[in-house]
């Protein structure tokens, strides 16, 4: 029942994606074309780097709403470091290391002191971003490196470089998700922490290590971010984390945890993209454009509770875990 | 995901770093030097033909820092009445929030439409030059207005006034209104507003001035540009600083907000308030005597003469170069001066005599 619940939202978000494109390319000017569509696939790449590992993170019932701000205090660790002339080849690193720190840190808030992940991560979203202004101020960085910036927004054919680099790691979470053990047990404590705990998955480490990888992916989306932009500043990605939560709950993840599947996240991301530009090549008003993003996400969020209502009701002995 | 020593990984890539830095790599003056070196080849070669007649049916965009923001409705209004003098199409489209690089997505779609200028007010001068500059590769002409990209990213600079007699004059303003004697402060909008604090920086320059001996700047607060935390300031400052004679405030809703206080309080008339903002929201004010003078330019005239500026360039009448002239309709003539930048005027001062007269 759940997983047919899951597979038919999935294909539901594929038959909209399909649906737009089409709808797009015979009637909205400029969509259609090579560079077109190379430019909206790299408006997606720091969403979609984040919302990988935020999938995994909200699967295991939890969630980490520092992302764009730990975002933003690895670009600007990173303007900080590069005005004191270190090379940028060892700057990138130390801002994985940064992203990893956060997450350890918001990891270790959760998994030692057993305090909710919505509370700790909404603490260091301020947290983080605070820092990152003490470490820039108001300056914009912005003489970095033709080669790299370059690369950022370089691409083969229609397919960026970044769009690249967001498959292949898509590659890694969906076979660490849905191919290994590790994976299992991220469902198994999303559905229900004891019987997870009983049945010997090691509860905290892994919550700890996916909160590190949120971070270190969050510092991955920074260095592109950073490039893409050709700017590095302690406000970029404001709001960013907002956009990364609605492209996984699009994609059918459960906001309670314990079901959904990266490909329908990643269908998710790449149709908010879409309509987007679609919307805004077609001159579309942007509080029009809000307003559907904002309908597609409380559709989102709301049929799948529908479904969970629903499915309480017909089947009454199945007790709804512990839904806070 | 099973090890039991995690600092293993952080230990190798700690090595790795070490490991890069000895090797040597790209670092900030490398890329100084690379940059000199490239400056000096990029000269423009284009010719312009100050006679070229205006191109009918122009489509221009104006991509200002947010929509929906009265200030840019204003100066696009100004753009829309322009382009519909010399035959052309203005549209305004952007972010609705104006964040460092909301506006990169809308200049890539803008490229797609095929539109034959934008005029830009950037957030982030040099986060938008990599998508301007495949604009200008598509064979579009770049303005910026209001608030400047990095040169690289645009054609011609529109600027409302210069940033020293925008600072300067504020200042005098205000020293003429309290004697030159007492404590000043400055209401911003936020800490990392450029233009903002451009204009502080010559504020304080000219404060160093003997006539303002008596004058002392006690404090820059911050009002985020947001009417509530600008309000609180105010009452924050008066709070602090009992004896306060005057406060600048160079933010159009800065000093909005602290002249509702002010008109409010027991302060109303002692505590001088000036700055920039516009005529029809402060036009009670001067007339309840919160204040008595205040200064902006015209963003209806900024917003036409950056429509003007663009069809000139889409003509070809002018390239962006230093000492090429063209016409701007009601408006007369402008010279481009140096690195391309194009200045409306000096600002205008509003008082009790002439309020009435502007509607923006």
């Amino acid at each position: 029942m759940r997983l047919d619940l899951a597979r038919r939202w999935e294909g539901l978000i594929l038959v909209l994606l399909v649906g737009v494109v089409v709808w797009a390319s015979l009637g909205v000017d400029g969509f259609a074309n090579g560079s077109n569509i190379s430019f909206l696939l790299l408006d997606t790449t720091e969403i979609a780097l984040m919302a990988l590992t935020m999938t995994l993170v909200i699967i295991a019932a939890e969630i980490d709403l520092s992302v764009a701000s730990t975002l933003g205090l690895s670009c600007a660790v990173l303007g900080r470091l590069w005005n004191a002339g270190l090379p940028i080849e060892a700057i990138m690193p130390i801002c994985l290391l940064v992203g990893a720190a956060c997450g350890a840190f918001n990891g270790l808030l959760v998994t030692r002191l057993g305090l909710p992940s919505l509370a700790v991560t909404i603490g260091t979203f301020a947290l983080f971003r605070g820092l990152a202004y003490v470490m820039l101020g108001d300056q914009a960085v912005a003489d970095l490196p033709p080669a790299y910036t370059g690369l950022a927004t370089a691409s083969f054919g229609p397919v960026p470089v970044a769009t690249a680099l967001v498959a292949v790691l898509a590659g890694v979470a969906a076979v660490v998700l849905h191919a290994t053990g590790t994976g299992r047990s991220i469902f198994a404590l999303g559905s229900n922490v004891e019987a997870a705990f009983f049945a010997g998955v090691r509860v905290k480490r892994i919550k700890l290590w996916l909160f590190v990888a949120s971070g270190v992916m969050a510092s991955l989306a920074s260095l592109v971010y950073t490039f893409r932009y050709a700017s590095a500043r302690a406000d970029n990605g404001v709001g960013l984390e907002l956009a990364v939560v609605a492209a996984v709950l699009l994609g059918g993840v459960s906001i309670f945890g314990g079901r959904g599947t990266l490909p329908g996240v990643l269908m998710a991301v790449l149709l908010l993209g879409v309509v987007r530009n679609a919307l805004i090549l077609a001159d579309v008003a942007n509080e029009v454009l809000n307003f559907v993003t904002g309908l597609l996400l409380v559709a989102s969020v709301l049929a799948p509770n529908v479904g969970a209502v629903w499915r309480r009701r017909t089947s009454p002995q199945v007790e709804g875990k512990s839904a806070s | 995901m099973t090890t039991r020593t995690p600092w293993r990984p952080t230990a190798l890539l700690a090595g790795l770093v070490l490991l890069t830095a000895a090797c040597g790599g790209t670092t900030k003056s490398d890329v100084a030097q690379q940059s000199s070196a490239s400056a000096t080849a990029a000269a423009s070669s284009a010719a312009a033909d100050p006679n070229a007649p205006v191109k009918q049916g122009l489509k221009i965009a104006f991509l200002p820092k947010q929509v929906n923001n009265p200030y840019f409705t204003i100066a696009d209004g100004g753009g829309a009445a322009a382009a519909k003098e010399f035959g052309g199409e203005a549209k305004e489209v952007g972010p609705s929030e104006a964040s460092a690089s909301s506006q990169v997505s809308y200049i890539n779609t803008l490229i797609q439409q095929k539109q034959d200028a934008i005029v830009i007010s950037a957030n982030d001068p040099n986060a938008v030059v990599p998508a301007l500059t495949r604009a200008r590769a598509a064979g579009i002409k770049v303005v910026s207005y209001d608030s400047d990209t990095a040169p690289a990213g645009r054609h011609v600079f529109v600027n409302q006034a210069g940033a020293e007699d925008l600072g300067r004059t504020e200042v005098q303003l205000l020293a003429e209104q309290i004697g030159h004697k007492g404590k000043i402060a400055v209401l911003s909008a936020t800490p990392n507003a450029t233009n903002q604090n451009t204009w502080i920086d010559f504020m304080k320059d000219e404060l160093k001035k003997p006539e303002y001996k008596d004058m002392e700047l006690v404090k820059v607060a911050y009002g985020n540009d947001e009417d509530q935390k600008s309000f609180t300031e105010t009452q924050g400052l008066l709070r602090s600083y009992p004896d306060l004679a005057g406060i600048i405030s160079p933010t159009t809703v800065g000093i909005a907000a602290a002249a509702r206080y002010l008109s409010d309080s027991p302060y109303k008339g002692k505590v001088k308030l000036t700055g920039l903002g516009t005529p029809n929201q402060l036009k009670k004010f001067v007339k309840d005597g919160t204040i008595e003078a205040f200064e902006l330019w015209n963003p209806a005239d900024l917003g036409y003469l950056a429509s003007y500026a663009a069809a000139a360039l889409a003509s070809g009448q002018i390239t962006g170069a230093e000492g090429e002239k063209f016409k701007a309709g009601k408006l007369g003539e402008y010279t481009i001066g140096a690195k391309g930048e194009v200045l409306l005027g000096k600002p205008t001062v509003f008082n009790k005599e002439n309020v009435d007269k502007f509607d923006f």
